[in-house]
């Protein structure tokens, strides 16, 4: 008996509507935050990401209250970011129903952000999101919705980001990121080693071949996909069927 | 019946709110002492670290009116450090006291595991249980947690097992507690809620 390995869709959205592109380009409405979290609520997963990637301060309102909504619907935990930048946002997003908060680039260029969320709230509930991509024989953490580098390397921004209190690490591989090649064994296996707390495995899921993959190969705790769900290629109850076959321990029945 | 919350500021206090609705539970939040005495049923969720809800019941003057209605008999339900509070103390704030309405302390996890203990997780039933009345055997409950209440072990109702065994559900007379988050774990965590208020009726 041990934990369960969590399936965990993302909602990246404009603050309103789910939103599809590579690297920000090409944004399509993929559909509505509310009616897909009822959904997936239903299917069998484990956690939800709700993610703010215009994160733009006027229309944080209505992330807001995108929250609220999605919450509502929600008989499992959720978490909720993008343009993280103070407390007091952070406050906002639990306020409005998350249980868990993500910070990424605000994090980076303030490290203190994450002991002051994780002083107020605990670390269960705070979520370093990285997004890495391979520089030569190491990861780099990139900023800016994977665009910029942050010249850090992303090991030592993990064990970092820990020691400030983050309870969790969501660990994108920008280099995997909408190819839909499996997720980044290497990667994910280098930052659960090297960190105390569970780690949430993103980029690059297609088949349920890389789940199995990046949870016995990868050590990964959680894994997270957007458009294979929201397109419906891929059923939630589906996926953790064919993992309880090979042997992973997941949550079912659905 | 009417659900009294106790609301001293916790991050899950919303979520239990919606559980409770949808199960179509009345309830209202309160931090004053007068509406905990006057409770027909209390409920202390609690999420984040231990100190502050320990400080938060001295502060808004809600310890003593607590162990109050507890004694008298009101139905009790504790979540996560809402259970960790009934005990003498916890590692996780040593200076500060618990409820001490059960015997035994609050520790850390083994480091052993990935901490914190976060996710969906079963637990194993040591006795018959009210608040798991009709859930099957292999349900699984949403924890998210650091420390957990390991040496009363032989007093709980039903234990997890992640780096060591702890206690997952105490049942004591009036007093019903989980270490999971019932108002997150599905349509299990739906009945544990249900079980209680059905107890509490």
């Amino acid at each position: 008996m041990s934990l369960a390995h969590r399936i965990i869709p993302c909602l990246d959205t404009d603050g309103e509507r789910v939103v599809k592109g590579v690297n920000f380009v090409g944004l399509r409405d993929a559909g509505d935050p509310v009616a897909l979290a009822a959904r997936y609520n239903a299917e069998g997963a484990d956690e939800l990401v709700v993610l703010d990637i215009a994160a733009s301060r006027d229309r944080r309102p209505t992330f807001l209250e995108t929250i609220w909504q999605v919450a509502a619907e929600l008989a499992i935990p959720l978490t909720a970011g993008g343009g993280i930048r103070t407390l007091e946002d952070g406050r906002a997003v639990v306020r409005a129903g998350a249980d868990k908060v993500t910070v990424n680039t605000a994090a980076v260029e303030r490290p203190a952000l994450i002991s002051e969320l994780s002083k107020e709230f605990g670390a269960q509930a705070v979520v370093l999101a990285i997004d890495a991509r391979r520089t030569g024989e190491h990861w780099d953490v990139m900023v800016r919705g994977g665009r910029e580098s942050a010249s850090l390397d992303a090991i030592f921004w993990a064990r970092q980001g820990v020691t400030m209190g983050a309870g969790e690490i969501l660990l994108t591989s920008v280099d995997r990121d909408g190819t839909q090649s499996g997720f980044d064994v290497a990667l994910t296996s280098a930052i659960s080693a090297a960190v105390s707390v569970p780690v949430i495995a993103s980029g690059g899921a297609k088949l349920p071949q890389h789940f199995e993959e990046i949870f016995r190969d990868g050590a990964a705790d959680a894994a997270l996909a957007a458009s294979i769900f929201h397109d419906e290629s891929q059923s939630i109850c589906k996926l953790k069927e064919f993992l309880a076959a090979s042997g992973i321990e997941v949550r079912l029945p659905c | 019946m009417k659900v009294t919350i106790i609301d001293y500021g916790a991050g899950n206090v919303p979520s239990v709110e919606r559980a409770l609705q949808r199960i179509g539970a009345e309830s209202q939040r309160t931090a004053s002492p007068e509406c905990v005495s006057k409770a027909e049923a209390l409920l202390l969720p609690g999420v984040g670290h231990y100190s502050a809800l320990a400080r938060a019941l001295d502060e808004q003057k809600m310890r003593v009116p607590l162990i109050e209605a507890i004694h008298r008999g009101v139905p009790f339900l504790g979540i996560c450090l809402g259970l960790q509070v009934l005990y003498e103390r916890s590692e996780e704030a040593p200076q500060l006291r618990g409820l001490r309405l059960l015997p035994g302390s609050v520790s850390a996890l083994p480091s052993n595991v990935k901490l914190p203990h976060m996710g969906w997780n079963r637990v194993v039933k040591r006795r018959d249980s009210r608040l798991l009345a009709g859930i099957g055997v292999n349900a699984y409950f949403y924890f998210a947690h650091s420390f957990a209440a390991l040496d009363s072990n032989s007093a709980a109702t039903a234990t997890c097992l992640y780096g060591k065994e702890f206690v997952a559900v105490i049942e004591q007379q009036n007093i019903f507690a989980v270490q999971f988050h019932p108002e997150k774990s599905g349509d299990p965590g739906a009945r544990v809620l249900q079980n209680f208020l059905r107890l509490a009726a």
